[in-house]
């Protein structure tokens, strides 16, 4: 399937890029991470540390556990810090 | 009720007259402002957001705060872009007919925004660039409204 994944904050300064379209066959959002970590170095150090990482599919906040069936976008994102 | 997610300032005053303008149900009416703090040496704040999630996710919020307390009405204004110490960030309004639920909501919108919101802040001085860490209190605040 293609998605398309989006990162925020230092995770899109690490990235080097604010978006990509992937095709992959992650059953979730774990097993998409684990590919794009294997994809170079500049991912493997955006997701170095998952602690640090939250994830949201189309636009709702989720985990890693979250299934990718169906699913358009998967953003990355550091904890959020508004107001 | 309404969100808005936007680039340029606003008056704190004639948001607050906009929401009363009419009614006569409103007996207390509860704002809070966000300001850039120059905590030592910053220059500007950047704030990232992530356009689409952030107008739900507010939503979201204020739907919440809406079934939790009798609100006449509610508003919540959030900047994104650059921004320079003493400029406003945010705000956050809310009316009811008495002040106990106008002050809950505010201090509720404020501790859902701040972790459940996807803003990103990014403080630059002389010194570099830095993206601001959540703290730990923001997330445990969230703690005391879940009974």
């Amino acid at each position: 399937m293609r998605l398309r994944v989006r990162y925020f904050a230092w995770l899109r300064e690490r990235v080097g890029a604010p978006q990509e379209e992937v095709e992959t066959e992650a059953a979730t959002v774990g097993d998409l991470v684990e590919e794009l970590r294997a994809q170079d170095e500049a991912h493997a150090l955006a997701f170095a540390d998952m602690r640090a990482v939250r994830v949201a599919v189309d636009e709702e906040l989720t985990d890693l556990a979250a299934p990718l069936a169906g699913v358009r976008e998967v953003a990355f994102f550091p904890p959020m810090t508004g107001g | 009720m309404a969100v808005r997610v936007q680039r340029e300032d606003f008056d704190l005053g004639a948001e607050l007259a906009a929401l009363r303008a009419g009614r006569s149900d409103i007996g207390a009416l509860v704002s809070f402002s966000g300001l850039v703090r120059d905590a030592g040496g910053i220059e500007t704040m950047e704030l990232e957001h992530y356009p689409g999630m952030t107008e739900k996710a507010l939503a979201a919020i204020e739907a919440e705060a809406r079934a939790r307390w009798p609100l006449a009405d509610c508003l919540i204004v959030h900047r994104y872009g650059r921004l320079s110490p003493g400029e406003q960030i945010m705000m956050v309004a809310t009316a009811s007919a008495h002040r106990e639920a106008a002050f809950a909501a505010a201090e509720f919108l404020m501790d859902y925004l701040k972790s459940r919101a996807p803003f990103w802040k990014k403080e630059a001085g002389a010194e570099g660039a830095r993206w601001v860490e959540a703290q730990a209190a923001d997330e445990a605040a969230l703690a005391r409204w879940r009974d």
